[in-house]
């Protein structure tokens, strides 16, 4: 037996002896995050009902294919073939593994997964069930290392999506000056990414952390500073933007098939 | 079963700040170290120092020297200190501070960059230099960094790590062993397990710090039993001036988690009130003659002071810290104490929560995590507790060797003299690292002149039996009662106030403790049995509790850390008097020896009329010595 | 004032063990090594615990309170409901000696890998001048006390004796990290070190060691993930990497 089992410890039968509730917090993320896995898959592969004027789902955003509906793209900047999406799979899959690797390589999102799902400690003090354990030394944990390109391509990202929402200051008719509670979605929706990446800790690495003497780099250091109290909310970042951009596909696709009607402020 | 045996060259006992930096010289010197810790390496009393470290480093204010130095030290000991180690201490403190940046430490800092230095108590200028509270963290760790590096130098020097530096932890030395009249090694056992070792080493520097749990409120932790001081008399040395311990007049008594921990004064400043069990706030009724025009009489005027201070008096609670702890004593043995032997403090009627979480955040802080108790709603109960003791083993100050005793060196707090009758804060820190190098430079010295000195056989089994003793025993004594009652003994009798006949009561007290120590009985086995520990310790306390007793009943006087209540104020004839400790295997005796006159050269540093308040008209007329 | 507390308490040594039901007074305001000490005076004078100032400043008296690592000194009995059970045990990622006393060894021989403060050798001492910006990272890392907490929390090593001997572990991560932020530090390749001797990698920041520390140190997110993106910086970023050829960069 190795682990709190091994033959020097102190020889105590239980896995733990935690008395508290500490299988919830992992229970809870677990349900969270694999439901939201469900939902994305079910999303990315549906290929429509993704866009209507002048919303479009953030998971299709960009829009990069000829096979996209008419208005969801870019100036209608369509590099991907549609024969390449010829197997019926939809445009969100050609642009998905960035976001999707952000989050993936995040540090937040990593406990929270090997808590949640590999149970690699599933709590603090708690045994977890694995006979080996190598961490993030070999393939394919390895690839961790490559989050701050996810965070690159995260930024990319955020400046289109915010244009989206944007451009979502229309009404039907691409008339500027509207604002309707689909604009609200897709702004909160960008902002709470924009919150989400800036708080990342490869940022704060970037920004400052990586330097040895901030005295010699004070506007780094500021730089630095501020983006250090966003990280101690990064947790949080992270699942309310998570939440937003599902909420924002929800309202897109709701408003799309007609079951909701995107009312309009003015 | 073989006895475990090592051969050194130099044996540091303690792992403190003065230990690890006497280690570090005697293996810079070329030699071979081992170090003792009765505990894990790294958790030795040194970081419980919150201050700082003082030195005379001038960045602050750069009219600072190690003359001001100097003269603060020899003021806050009342002229009592050995001068020699006060004027080395004062010299040398700025190079061990900046020795500590070359090894990795990391001082707060001043605008230019450099370490910065702050204000405390007796000193002149802005002179601790400090890590936020933790500054004795600081020190530790750094010197315990600074042995690993060495350890890495050796590991590719000499291919092995612990070939020329190795730590022993958690093993207690229970006897010198001495040949020819000289040190030749030391005895001791694995707190672990029990089994005995025998380290041989010609030079052995004692560096186990201060006594406080000879008494039964302390600040020290459990390691704080007085056993260098009783070594060091075992083996034939002398303690000088163990009349003088730094008691703090509010320690929390209760409840025991925090028992011990210090209330600093700011707590009275803020507007703290001190009031007995039946809700009097009695310390108006203890103001001295001579304070009577500074501090107000009535709680009318006190309370007012706090927001006008031009045009009131100062609240009592607020009397100098001797003047404080006798008000607190007499109430308690007026039987107006708590049942905990304190009295309430409270700060909370006058100020509101966050006012009080604001001007005093770690005081709120550390008892409500320690204790639950919330500062801001209830009273703390406080008494007088035991910190720093000044007394200690008596040395030759530039080497450190303990006088009397070929080989045997002392420095840290184990050592007497540098402080006088009072410590300043901020002075410790740099006493252990100056006495520390200097005792491990006098060790290397002395080791490489004497050569080696073989441990007898004999010596080996007188030292084996001793700790063997306790097991074959049965139905002995406890040795946690006996402590228990030694503490009662120490605290009320030989406590912060003392007078002739309570001494004399304790003196016949500790010698019946001292007699039924000689029964302890242990239970269980040997492996890491700490009832077993305790009995030893208990016998290193019971020396170094009659040693106290023994020169406070002689030192008819009050000064610095020794208040006498049948003879307040300091008598000059007395400063030029140390009380001196030995021990002549029975009992502890004490006699007087002259105080070392002061050499001209510092004599001049001071003002004459500073100096007429400490010393009688013929040692002025004197000048100094030569 | 005093009641009654049932506590539950490990005793044995390297061969065997098991949990001992006492019965204990606690008085208000008591710390569990408070009510230990009551057991050892009074019921159990063999007992073997670990501490020193019993005041959360040395890091000697780390035990497990109900599962979870703690300091004994800075756990009040108060901060259980009343009538619950409390049990101790030792530390379960190292060798048991005896009761609540463990053989801790581990960590110190790991101090003595981390390869020392380098100090430039043109600098005599008193030179040094540093900005308090540039040691405040380090010197958060310095409050550390040695508790070894957040080693005895640590998955990798608690649940896999065999990655002992490749990992450090998250103490001395941050004394790495300690040295790399360290504004005089000269040593250079500490980053490489930390990731092939040390096991950096090994760590999934799964955060348990921030969760423990009594000094609350941000152990995962001011120590551990920088010196991970250090790593990458030198290792896994060919931008990076090409950069640092071309033009020695600061920071690296």
């Amino acid at each position: 037996m190795s682990g709190v089992f091994s033959p020097t410890r102190a020889k105590i039968k239980e896995r733990t002896l935690r008395t508290d509730k500490w299988w919830l917090q992992p229970l809870i993320t677990f349900s969270v995050l694999f439901s939201f896995v469900i939902y994305s898959t079910f999303r990315a592969f549906e290929g429509k009902n993704y866009f209507t004027e002048p919303l479009i789902s953030p998971f299709y955003s960009p829009c990069l294919s000829e096979a996209c509906v008419p208005g969801s793209t870019i100036g209608g900047f369509t590099p991907v073939s549609a024969d390449i999406l010829n197997f019926a799979l939809s445009p969100a899959l050609i642009i998905l593994i960035f976001p999707l690797g952000f989050r993936m390589t995040c540090y937040y999102y990593r406990k929270a997964y090997y808590r949640a799902f590999w149970l690699s400690p599933p709590a603090c003090a708690v045994a977890e069930p694995h006979e080996k354990y190598s961490g993030e030394t070999k393939a394919p944990l390895i690839l961790q290392n490559a989050h701050r390109w996810f965070f690159y391509a995260g930024l990319v990202f955020n400046v289109f999506l915010t244009y989206d929402a944007i451009i979502s200051f229309r009404d039907e008719h691409g008339q500027w000056g509207h604002m309707s509670v689909g604009s609200l979605v897709l702004l909160v929706s960008s902002s709470l990414l924009w919150f989400y990446s800036l708080s990342c800790h490869t940022c704060r690495h970037t920004l400052g952390g990586r330097l040895k003497h901030f005295s010699k780099h004070p506007v780094r250091y500021k730089l630095w500073t501020w983006v250090s109290i966003l990280n101690h909310k990064h947790q949080q970042f992270a699942w309310y933007s998570l939440a937003a951009v599902a909420f924002a596909d929800i309202y897109v696709r709701q408003v799309a098939t007609g079951a909701w009607h995107n009312i309009y402020f003015f | 079963m073989t006895l475990e045996r090592h051969n050194y060259d130099v044996l540091v006992i303690g792992a403190g700040g003065a230990g690890l930096r006497a280690a570090v010289e005697a293996r810079e010197a070329g030699l071979r170290v081992a170090i003792i810790c009765k505990s894990l390496f790294g958790k030795a009393h040194t970081v419980m120092a919150e201050g700082g470290a003082a030195a005379s480093m001038g960045n602050v204010n750069d009219k600072d020297n190690w003359m001001v130095h100097f003269r603060d030290t020899m003021r806050g000991g009342k002229f009592l200190n050995h001068y020699r180690m006060a004027e080395l201490h004062a010299k040398e403190a700025p190079d061990r501070i900046w020795e500590l940046e070359v090894w990795g430490a990391l001082f707060d800092r001043t605008k230019e960059g450099k370490i910065s230095q702050r204000n405390f108590g007796g000193h002149e200028y802005p002179r601790l230099a400090h890590v936020g509270d933790r500054t004795g963290l600081e020190l530790i760790r750094t010197m315990q960094q600074r042995i690993v590096a060495l350890q890495q130098q050796d590991g590719r020097d000499f291919g092995d790590m612990e070939s020329h530096i190795k730590v022993f932890a958690e093993l207690t030395i229970t006897d010198i062993l001495k040949e020819n009249g000289k040190v030749s090694g030391a005895y001791g056992y694995w707190r672990e397990t029990g089994a005995e070792v025998l380290f041989e080493a010609p030079a052995v520097i004692i560096a186990t710090g201060g006594v406080g749990k000879t008494f039964k409120i302390t600040s020290n932790s459990w390691e704080g039993t007085g056993d260098g001081h009783a070594l060091a008399l075992k083996a034939g040395a002398n303690l000088v001036d163990m009349e003088f311990l730094q008691f703090h007049p509010t320690g929390m008594v209760w409840p025991p988690s925090v028992r011990g921990i210090l209330v600093t004064e700011s707590v009275r400043g803020e507007g703290g009130v001190l009031t007995n069990t039946n809700g009097e706030r009695f310390m108006f009724n203890y103001i001295p003659e001579v304070f009577k025009k500074m501090y107000a009489d009535n709680e009318e005027e006190a309370d007012r002071w706090y927001t006008d201070q031009d045009n009131n008096r100062r609240p009592p609670e607020l009397l100098p810290r001797d003047e404080v702890a006798r008000a607190i004593n007499s109430e308690v043995k007026a039987g107006r104490g708590t049942e905990h032997g304190g009295v309430f403090l409270d700060v909370s009627k006058r100020l509101s929560a966050e006012v009080i979480k604001k001007r005093l955040p770690s005081m709120w802080h550390q008892f409500y995590e320690l204790a639950g108790v919330d500062i801001t709603k209830e009273a703390m109960e406080v008494g007088p507790t035991c910190h720093y003791v000044m007394g200690g083993v008596e040395v030759e100050p530039d080497t450190a060797a303990a006088i009397g005793v070929p080989g045997l060196f002392a420095a840290g707090e184990v050592a007497g003299g540098m402080h006088g009758s009072n410590r300043l804060g901020g002075n410790s820190l740099t006493d252990l690292l100056v006495f520390g190098r200097r005792a491990g430079a006098g060790a290397a010295e002395y080791v490489k002149s004497s050569g080696k000195n073989p441990v007898s056989d004999s010596a080996i089994a007188t030292a084996a039996a001793k700790i063997q003793a306790p097991f074959d025993r049965e139905g002995g004594e406890n040795s946690y009662s006996l402590h228990a009652e030694l503490q009662e003994i120490t605290h009320n009798l030989v406590g912060i106030i003392r007078t002739r006949t309570e001494l004399e009561d304790a003196i016949v007290k500790i010698a019946e403790i001292r007699k039924r120590s000689a029964n302890v009985a242990v239970s269980g086995g040997r492996k890491f049995n700490p009832g077993f520990h305790l009995a030893f310790d208990l016998d290193n306390m019971l020396l170094v509790a009659e040693s106290t007793a023994k020169s406070a009943i002689k030192r008819e006087e009050s000064r610095g850390g020794h208040t006498r209540d049948d003879f307040p104020g300091m008598n000059n004839k007395w400063r030029q008097i140390n009380h001196i400790s030995s021990f002549d295997g029975t009992q502890v005796h004490v006699r007087e020896q002259a105080l070392p006159v002061l050499p001209k050269e510092l004599f001049d540093l001071f003002d004459v009329h500073e100096l007429e308040k400490y010393m009688t008209t013929e040692e002025i007329a004197k000048g100094g010595s030569n | 004032m005093a009641r009654k507390l049932n506590l539950r308490i490990w005793r044995g040594d390297s061969d065997s063990g098991a949990l001992q039901d006492v019965q204990v007074d606690v008085n208000e305001g008591e710390v569990v090594l408070d009510v230990i000490h009551r057991v050892q005076a009074t019921q159990m004078g063999d007992l073997a615990v670990r501490w020193n100032c019993k005041a959360g400043k040395c890091g000697s008296c780390s035990m497990e309170i109900n599962g979870k690592p703690r300091l004994a000194c800075m756990t009040q009995v108060a901060s259980y409901p009343e009538g619950e059970t409390i049990t101790v045990t030792p530390l379960r990622t190292f060798p048991v000696i005896k009761d609540l006393v463990t053989d801790v060894s581990f960590n110190y021989k790991k101090a003595m890998e981390i390869p020392a403060y380098a100090h430039p050798a043109d600098l005599a001492p008193g030179e040094a001048r540093m900005e308090q910006i540039d040691v405040e990272r380090s010197q958060e890392f310095r409050k550390c006390i040695e508790c070894f907490l957040c080693q005895n929390v640590c998955h990798v090593i608690r649940d896999h004796e065999e990655n002992k001997k490749s990992f450090a572990g998250p103490r001395f991560f941050i004394r790495i990290a300690e040295l790399d932020m360290h504004p005089l530090d000269i040593l250079k390749n500490r980053k490489k070190t930390a990731q092939e001797e040390h096991g950096l990698g090994m760590c999934n920041i799964t955060k348990c060691c921030t969760e423990v520390c009594p000094e609350h140190i941000r152990i995962t997110d001011n120590a551990i993930i920088p010196m991970k993106e250090r790593v990458v910086d030198v290792k896994y970023d060919p931008a990076r990497w090409l950069g640092s050829k071309i033009r020695r960069r600061e920071g690296i």
